[in-house]
């Protein structure tokens, strides 16, 4: 069966262009900054040539760039690819451009903010440190324009339904609308946060803030936030990558269960990031942890599908034994680089879950708890599948829409293989340290690392140099796809019109239930789950604190205002 | 769904009951606890230490832009801590190195846990929220001392 080629126009193409190179550009300076960050905190460098000697501005730059930026302009992309090819229909070019301006416009302006200095705050911006107004409207102006986009894509999905009754909706739009479901439910709580107290506050409209209540929403966004950041890396391994390994998806039922397992649990989940927290009750903390577990559930039923997809290949393409299939696979086959993106990021990701889950084990925070085990645990999830199942995807989606053969192919498979590496190496050393206490976001170059230093902590050093080896060999990593991503976008246009294809797979076991075809009951268990979850923390955050708190810029101990 | 399918789940689902059960029995069996909602102390300006029993004492703790304090406690072996944290100004928190204590002090809420210190030793902690400028040089440590002679010190009597 030959895959499905849909014309490219020129409007799609141009939108499409936009929409992945100057987020990949902006992803590059975010690295950079993740290179100085590694470099700062083992006192190697005092200061950036271009951020200054500022490590927590830099820091804040590369927090917003690589896990905010970049991940929503490519799940943006990504859509607007994915749903008009699988619906077989045509996008909204109007609203879609719409929606990429506005998400530019926001993510310039809160850029600009951080690059002038005026929103050190780190990505969690946390008041009472305050930002610039503009920081925040870009904020805004960004996630507005992901919902437009997102509300483009609904008409067509109804309208699909409407003319295909009776069919099963393609699984990677399920994947794609699930991804903006827990998106936007989830952006609901940052919307209030920032326009309802950040925003006036931050302007003078009013005089304090409830500080609790305000990281309180922001974790309601921010735990959903990653599966955000995740669901379009899974679209891409349910749908593309058994076809890419030479074989089947073993269960299409359990792909369209995951999904929705998804909606249900990964908003009501937020407080595992505030176990460590004042004015929240421990019992809440603890149900909000059990959650957590249930999401996890359709983690683990991936990992099981996933495994026996490739097993299925891996036996198609002649391996036999118990694990002879694993040595089967087209790790290093040029014309399936982009199986390299995919298999890689699968391989960190077992490290990523494996400490996200002692993460979200209650007590255990303890002793992780803001350390750097914290990001070391994260750059294995969103450094790892999410961010190599992106690039590649968007060196695949530009060769497709530029209408350019894929420059360099051998260099670009080298590129996960690279990262892989470094990413092991910086999280090795970033979470061992964490474990003997070494704190995050903290510029341990200055002091900790410091011999000169009376607080000197000899004990740290081999982890923070750990951290700086991970950290070149990454950036090696990214100068390679960079080099590879701009020649691409830089040769010659092939021959012909451009078209747009992807390796869709066919089911091993293509099971039909008709509980996992709708939305709408996932979504109210989801609100009703929500609602149990978060009624009594919103309820002790306001029985257990005092007052709001004025405005403070991060370099004074005394209020702006 | 077929077997080896309703198989994998099944262990899915058996591996985190075994988690849920170790998180219940450190809970219930070994008293572990995390940080709760308390809403009977109001936010303290001046931090202070002193003595509510045989080896038991209460510490408030303030964590403010950039030093904690007390920034260096003296304790002797054994004492049990009542620890309450708050912040006059923005968000810190802390780790105590090797022990079961890990706060975040937020303006207008008071944080508590409580620490018994069986081993002597030097307990160090450094603040581990992004707290501005100075936010690396912010730290502290609890001295834990065997010498019977030594007076709990740290904080306002």
């Amino acid at each position: 069966m030959t895959d499905y080629v849909m014309k490219i126009d020129k409007s799609s193409k141009y939108l499409m262009a936009t929409l992945l190179i100057i987020p990949m550009i902006l992803m590059f300076i975010g690295v950079y900054g993740g290179l100085m960050q590694t470099l700062f905190r083992a006192g190697i460098v005092q200061s950036d040539p271009f951020m200054g000697p500022d490590y927590y501005k830099g820091l804040t730059m590369h927090g917003v760039l690589n896990a905010i930026v970049f991940t929503t302009f490519f799940a943006v992309a990504f859509g607007n690819a994915v749903i008009p090819y699988a619906l077989r229909m045509a996008l909204n070019m109007t609203w879609a451009w719409v929606s990429g301006i506005l998400m530019l416009l926001g993510s310039v302006l809160a850029g600009l903010m951080i690059y002038m200095g005026e929103a050190t705050v780190l990505y969690t911006f946390y008041p009472p440190l305050m930002a610039h107004p503009l920081f925040y409207i870009g904020l805004v102006l960004l996630v507005v324009g992901s919902w437009i986009a997102f509300f483009n894509w609904i008409p067509m999905y109804l309208r699909w339904r409407r003319e295909n009754s009776g069919q099963r909706t393609p699984l990677s739009v399920v994947g794609m609308f699930t991804t903006f479901i827990v998106w936007f439910i989830a952006t609901l709580a940052v919307a209030v946060e920032i326009l309802f107290m950040l925003l006036p506050w931050s302007m003078g409209l009013v005089d304090e803030i409830n500080v609790m209540l305000a990281r309180t929403l922001f974790w309601f966004f921010g735990h959903p936030l990653v599966y955000f950041w995740l669901l379009p890396a899974y679209v891409m391994y349910y749908s593309y990558m058994p076809k890419l390994a030479g074989g089947k998806l073993y269960s299409d039922m359990a792909g369209r269960l995951v999904f929705m397992m998804f909606i249900v649990f990964s908003i009501p989940v937020g407080t595992h990031h505030q176990y460590m927290d004042p004015a929240i009750g421990a019992e809440i903390k603890f149900v909000h942890g059990f959650f957590t577990f249930m999401v996890t559930l359709p983690s683990l039923i991936t990992a099981f599908t996933l495994a026996a997809s490739l097993e299925y290949a891996g036996r198609k393409r002649g391996g036999t034994g118990l694990f002879g299939w694993m040595f089967k696979l087209p790790y290093f086959q040029k014309d399936k680089w982009l199986f390299s993106y995919l298999i890689t990021g699968l391989i960190i990701f077992i490290f990523g879950g494996i400490s996200g889950i002692v993460n979200a084990s209650y007590q255990m925070n303890t002793a992780v708890h803001n350390t750097a085990w914290v990001p070391g645990h994260f750059h294995l999830t969103v450094a790892g599948p999410v961010l190599l199942a992106f690039m590649g995807m968007s060196l695949y989606l530009l060769g497709q829409y530029l209408n350019k053969e894929i420059k360099m192919k051998g260099w670009s498979l080298s590129v996960p293989y690279i990262w892989m590496i470094g990413v092991f190496t910086f999280s090795w050393g970033m979470m061992r340290g964490g474990l003997i206490g070494m704190p995050r976001r903290t510029n341990t170059g200055a002091t900790y690392a410091n011999p000169d230093s009376a607080l000197f902590q000899p004990d740290w050093i081999y982890y923070i140099d750990l951290s700086v080896v991970g950290g070149v060999i990454m950036t090696l990593s990214i100068l390679i796809f960079a080099i590879v991503f701009f020649t691409t976008a830089l040769s010659k246009q092939r021959e012909g019109e451009a078209e747009l294809t992807f390796p869709v797979s066919e089911s091993y076991h293509d099971e039909d239930v008709s509980w996992l075809r709708n939305f709408k009951p996932w979504i109210i268990a989801a609100i009703i789950i929500i609602i149990i979850a978060y009624t009594p923390v919103i309820l002790d955050v306001l029985a257990g604190t005092y007052g709001g708190s004025p405005t403070y810029s991060p370099n004074s101990p005394v209020p702006l205002r | 769904m077929d077997k080896s399918e309703s198989f994998a789940l099944g262990l899915s689902g058996l591996l985190l009951a075994v988690f849920i059960i170790a998180i219940l029995y450190a809970q219930f069996a070994r008293n572990i606890e995390i940080p709760t909602c308390i809403t009977d102390v109001e936010p303290f300006t001046t931090d202070t230490l002193f003595q509510v029993g045989e080896d038991e004492y209460e510490l408030h703790m303030i964590a403010r832009m950039w030093a904690f304090q007390p920034s260096e406690i003296t304790l002797p072996v054994g004492s049990k801590v009542h620890l309450y944290v708050t912040s006059p100004d923005i968000i810190h928190g802390f780790k105590i190195e090797n022990k079961n204590v890990n706060l975040m002090a937020v303006p207008q809420a008071i944080n508590y846990i409580s620490v018994t210190f069986d081993e002597e030793g030097d307990y160090f902690f450094a603040c581990h929220e992004f707290c501005g400028a100075a936010h690396h040089a912010m730290a502290g440590r609890i001295i834990i001392t065997a010498d019977d002679e030594a007076q709990a010190t740290g904080g306002q009597p």
